[in-house]
């Protein structure tokens, strides 16, 4: 059984909390790096091996505050594996917060929720 | 006419050291303008596309990787102005891209992000092909842009964005 995945967040990435033992996944802040694959292959691996025995809930609280177009590739590639675990052994779903006024931030969790399969909550805020 | 004020300007190889204090400078800076969170959010989200653009394509020309930027406001509207040396041949690409993406409404490029996203593969760089987009999107504006021929192998880019 896994237990937890905490990446630190620094001036261009996002915190990540991952908590196997409830499926609860959070992140956090701000993801501008210049390459984005070597921050979140981590992540990407531990959902693979989470998915070989999930929490029966996944729960995925996305709270960036701004994320940069490699990152979006990445967060693609996240939600895609958490599509493909979806269904056998866990119930996903993605909550999508955004700051009132932050159209762009809105948008762009829409974009994902015309993409992924997986049921999207979009939640407003008054701060992230 | 509003009178046009610098805030910041750059010529040198843009490094990742470099791209984070623009960053952190510009941030405080509007931080302490009073602008709107979301003009200083499409500032910012417009920004890091443009340095990371310039960043990535920086050893495309070991002997000219001098690039510019500059940002400045007049009156509400703030420009984000990028310079940078590219090869004729990318430079054909881009001025195509650029053009369809300026043919677009708000909804088209929604529309185009959303299968760029889908389709793109990311390249060892950490590039998904999507900057221009996104900036076109975030600034809401169409793309100011020029080609200046150099010789027959590169043209200098030249790159306005509008953020009102």
């Amino acid at each position: 059984m896994l237990e937890m995945l905490v990446l630190e967040p620094s001036a261009k990435t996002p915190s990540i909390t991952f908590n196997g033992e409830n499926g609860k996944l959070e992140l956090r802040g701000r993801s501008i790096p210049e390459n984005s694959i070597e921050f979140y292959k981590p992540l990407i691996d531990w959902v693979d091996q989470y998915g070989s025995s999930p929490n029966p809930t996944t729960v995925v609280e996305v709270k960036l505050e701004y994320f940069n177009t490699s990152s979006s590739k990445c967060i693609l590639d996240l939600f895609k594996k958490l599509e493909k675990i979806n269904g056998s052994g866990t119930e996903v779903k993605v909550n999508w917060y955004y700051e009132e006024d932050d159209e762009d931030m809105m948008e762009a969790g829409e974009d994902y929720q015309a993409i992924i399969k997986l049921p999207f909550t979009m939640i407003e805020v008054e701060e992230i | 006419m509003d009178e046009e004020n610098v805030i910041l300007s750059f010529k040198g190889v843009v490094t990742a050291d470099l791209l984070t204090s623009i960053l952190q400078i510009m941030e405080s800076r509007m931080e302490s303008s009073n602008e709107s969170p979301r003009v200083r959010k499409k500032v910012f989200n417009v920004l890091v596309e443009c340095l990371q653009n310039l960043y990535h394509h920086a050893d495309d020309y070991p002997d000219g990787r001098t690039a510019l930027v500059m940002i400045a406001k007049e009156g509400n509207a703030f420009t984000v102005r990028t310079g940078n040396y590219i090869d004729n041949e990318r430079a054909e690409d881009l001025k195509e891209r650029l053009k369809i993406i300026n043919t677009m409404d708000k909804e088209g490029l929604k529309e185009y992000y959303q299968n760029s996203l889908e389709s793109s593969v990311v390249s060892s760089k950490g590039t998904a092909g999507l900057g221009m987009i996104d900036i076109a999107r975030k600034s809401g504006n169409k793309l100011d842009f020029e080609f200046l021929n150099i010789d027959n192998e590169r043209s200098f880019f030249c790159l306005n964005v509008k953020i009102d």
